[in-house]
């Protein structure tokens, strides 16, 4: 049996009311809002963000690490060998790293050729990670429904939650959106057009592929999960295709948005989340054509239930204040410029240090069994030198024993909260705090890790862990 | 066998430059005007010193800093760095070389100009922050001097039970006094008296600190000429030697270990009691007349006090609630310059100015004569200065004292 062993999602912090878009642009407010990820996040930490999500923190030996997205932070330089990295999978064995992009599909694409391979005996379990950034042009009709988000499957052929029992794929040359090489933001065409001779034309016959090939009717399904690109289409997508709207799994589109390759991935994870044993769900998926699954849910669905989910992220949010906020975190207008030197970095110091700071290993004393990170070569409490083995402490909690606000620091988003932090289990952490509201930082206040792009001095992306207030 | 270095060198002359924001004055301007105070005031010529350290930290062109602008000839030159602890660090490195018998009679400069760079105040991230973790890609990156110290304010804040208001109240109370002494101070950059008020109203730098707990970014140089002491009376009768250096770098486990705390200095704490043994001190607070100390934020002066034995941990609320302690009539004078608060901090010269004042109070010249020290403990006059570079869990500290022969 080949499947989903473990699901994973994530959402950031952030939720933009289109009331925000409303009092900046005019016209009618509408309810509902949409995820924004904060300055230091992009579609490689969301992703990482939704993986530790799937893992539950073990990373049980996989043999390979996808990534899908249309907004990776690298457009030449795979970004799946970054997050694999991130999740600390060991480099000195034979792993497949891919980046799929340039779809909507590519997320569903991931999915079904890491089916695919584990099916065809290439391999036994493949983490899929989806994630989307999403920056829609301001003042434009998709800025208020556009959302950040992220997924993360693991598949494999034991313990397995939800069974994949058939695919169908159909592609398509139509042209509904694109951005080319140097477009910032998405183009497209009327909306007549496209949605009726694209989205209209081309999804149900993957459906209707689908439970051919798969020999099902759509009364053998408890539920649907269906893509769409906003929600008229979508609730006259469910009447063309003559379902029972209990049936299909609600759309994300006021809570966290559009979320490209990772919308129809995340309501797959929502709809996970209240499966039951013996359920079927129907996905589909469009843009440059469709891809349609059959899943059948297992008993092992009730052992994966402590995932945060959609469910725990939706409700973990702050309102994003203003909109000069989300233009700063995006990086939409041009601003005074910098007295003080520019970010820097080296690529050499950065990539000798990986482990320490992408991999976030600590080294633990193997003489006196302190953990320090940075990993000192001579333990700084007996000396030895040379003498420790390499901890991960991305998933250990820990405590603020101080902390400043900076309110001059080179960061988007002021006050910059450095931190020190005790870490349960031992050693101390100092850095910088995330996805905090200044006025609740406090000492003894619980904090998690989280990976974040620090900067982007000498031009790549700096990533390390940074503490965040946990979320859960 | 190892020897204290009590009473062994004298200053013989010393120098210092207004602090202040100098537009149409670069970092040759400084070391010159320094150097030629000193000069003048030891009673030398140029041609006489066989051997010279300046302390700075960002202007550094090697030895070239001390030596070009000087022309001292083909003589020895060393550029010293321990960032914000380089000028003490340039003292330290004349008085061994004269004990070695190296040479017979140096000078020791600290200077630095920090006003080219477009920027208003020490830190915050980028270029003003010292240790080598500056320069890694992420680990700590950016985090500037305030933050560094509003580390120690949060966790001093947290462990005496004080709110937020209580334990900016006490800092303010520090800033207060500081501006007191620079108002009285004609080379001091900050010359404006301020209320407690001010302080804690003014802006956030890095929370806890706000604008008042943080040093001036200033220009400035300090000079001093030294000798042994068994030749200063050849250049004049009121000579001052030292009593004592003690220095401790401490190997940064603050940011490692979890028993650090970041309310004492544990740096100075080891420098101290060098220094005291060196000087034969069994009780600071009854035996040291004036000290001049770290003060780059209104924090560091509240440890510095601690950590150097001057008052009990924990206790230096009461000290500075009820009696004006450290004011220059009280028990124990601290920064009664007007300190580098007032001063502002260019980074190198900060360790020879807090000399600088020592040296011109105990001769009972003190800039203005409100701020003279007129009664004292004993008839040696011991004066401390405290000067450390690097960061809370990472210093280098040294301590000088001084006082009569």
């Amino acid at each position: 049996m080949v499947g989903i062993v473990s699901y994973g999602a994530y959402i950031p912090i952030y939720r933009m009311s289109r009331q925000i878009l409303a009092q900046v642009w005019g016209g009618n407010a509408g309810k509902g809002e949409r995820a924004v990820a904060n300055f230091d996040e992009d579609t490689i930490t969301m992703a990482v963000e939704a993986c530790v999500d799937a893992l539950g923190g073990g990373q049980q030996g996989a043999d390979g690490l996808y990534f899908a997205s249309t907004t990776p932070p690298y457009r030449e330089k795979q970004c799946a060998s970054i997050v694999a990295a991130a999740l600390d999978f060991p480099v000195n064995t034979e792993f497949f790293t891919a980046d799929f992009t340039n779809s909507f599909r590519s997320g569903t694409s991931a999915l079904k050729i890491g089916y695919e391979q584990i099916k065809g005996k290439m391999a036994k379990k493949v983490v899929v990670s989806i994630a989307e950034l999403r920056r829609p042009a301001p003042n434009s009709e998709s800025e208020p429904s556009l959302g950040d988000g992220a997924a993360a499957f693991v598949l494999g052929d034991a313990d397995v939650a939800a069974e994949i029992e058939g695919t169908y794929t159909i592609y398509s040359e139509f042209i509904d959106t694109w951005r080319r090489e140097k477009d910032a933001f998405s183009r497209t065409w009327e909306d007549r057009y496209i949605f009726e001779e694209g989205y209209d034309a081309h999804f149900p016959r993957a459906i209707d592929g689908l439970l051919a090939k798969c020999k099902l009717t759509k009364g053998d399904f408890s539920k649907f999960v269906l893509y769409a690109p906003d929600m008229r289409r979508h609730t006259a997508m469910v009447s063309k295709l003559g379902l029972d709207p209990k049936k299909v799994q609600a759309p994300l589109f006021d809570s966290v948005g559009h979320t490209g390759c990772a919308y129809t991935p995340m309501m797959l994870v929502a709809a996970l989340e209240e499966a039951k044993p013996g359920d079927r769900i129907l996905v589909a998926n469009y843009s440059d054509g469709a891809d349609a699954f059959s899943l059948k849910i297992t008993d092992e669905i009730e052992k994966i239930r402590n995932r945060r989910g959609i469910k725990q992220y939706l409700q973990s949010k702050y309102a994003l204040p203003n909109y000069g906020k989300y233009l700063i975190f995006r990086d939409l207008m041009e601003f005074e410029a910098e007295r003080r030197a520019a970010d820097f970095s080296s690529l050499s110091h950065y990539m000798r240090e990986r482990n320490q700071f992408l991999r976030f290993h600590g080294g633990k004393c193997k003489s006196c069994g302190t953990l320090q990170h940075p990993i000192q070569r001579v333990c700084a409490v007996c000396q030895a030198k040379d003498n420790y083995e390499e901890v991960r402490l991305a998933n250990t909690k820990g405590t603020i024993f101080s902390f400043a606000m900076d309110e001059r620091a080179m960061v988007k988003d002021l006050p910059n909260v450095f931190v020190i932090v005790d870490l349960d289990g031992g050693g101390r952490y100092a850095g910088v705090l995330t996805d905090r509201i200044p006025e609740k930082v406090k000492v003894g206040m619980k904090v998690e890790m989280t990976l974040r792009n620090q900067h982007d001095g000498a031009g790549f992306h700096n990533y390390s862990w940074k503490a965040r207030p946990v979320r859960a | 066998m190892a020897e204290s270095i009590k009473d062994k060198i004298a200053i013989i002359g010393m120098g210092c430059t207004k602090f202040g924001e100098h537009w149409n004055k670069g970092l040759e301007d400084l070391v010159i005007e320094a150097a030629y105070e000193a000069y003048q005031d030891a009673g030398v010529e140029p041609k006489d010193i066989q051997a010279g350290w300046i302390g700075c930290m960002f202007n550094s062109t090697a030895a070239a800093t001390l030596a070009f602008p000087l022309k001292l000839g083909t003589i020895p030159c060393t550029r010293v760095e321990n960032a914000c602890g380089s000028g003490h660090e340039a003292i330290k490195g004349a008085c061994y070389a004269l004990a070695a018998k190296a040479f017979d009679l140096v000078i020791a400069v600290g200077a630095e100009k920090l006003k080219d760079q477009g920027g208003g105040a020490l830190g915050g991230g980028g270029t003003a922050a010292a240790g080598t973790e500056l320069w890694n890609p992420v680990y700590f990156y950016g985090v500037g001097g305030p933050s560094r110290y509003a580390l120690a304010a949060t966790r001093y804040f947290a462990k005496y039970g004080l709110s937020p208001d209580e334990g900016k109240r006490i800092l303010a109370r520090i800033s207060v006094k500081s501006h007191y002494y620079g108002a009285r101070n004609p080379k001091a950059h900050l010359r404006r008296e301020v209320t407690e008020e001010q302080v804690m109203n003014a802006p956030i730098i890095s929370w806890p600190l706000g604008l008042f707990d943080c040093c001036g970014n200033s220009d400035g140089a300090a000079a001093a000429i030294l000798c042994r002491a068994e030749d200063a009376k050849k250049y004049r009768d009121d000579y001052i030697v030292f009593k004592a250096l003690g220095a401790a770098a401490g190997p940064g486990t603050g940011k490692l270990l979890t028993s650090y705390d970041y309310t004492s200095w544990t740096e100075t704490e080891a420098a101290a009691k060098q220094a005291y043994e060196q000087a034969g001190i069994k009780d600071p607070r009854k035996e040291i007349d004036l000290v001049e100390l770290h003060d780059c934020f209104s924090i560091a002066e509240l440890v510095a006090t601690e950590s150097l034995f001057l008052c009990e941990r924990g206790k230096y609320k009461e000290q500075m609630d009820e009696r004006k302690a450290y004011y220059i009539d009280g028990e124990m004078s601290v920064n009664t310059s007007g300190g580098l608060k007032s001063f502002g901090h260019p980074i190198g010269a900060s360790g020879c100015r807090e000399v600088y004042e020592s040296y011109r109070q105990i001769k009972g010249i003190a800039q203005d004569p409100s701020r003279q020290k007129k009664t004292w403990k004993t008839d040696k006059k011991l004066s401390l200065a405290h000067n450390q570079g690097g960061h809370p869990g990472k210093f280098a500290c040294n301590i000088t004292v001084i006082g009569l022969p």
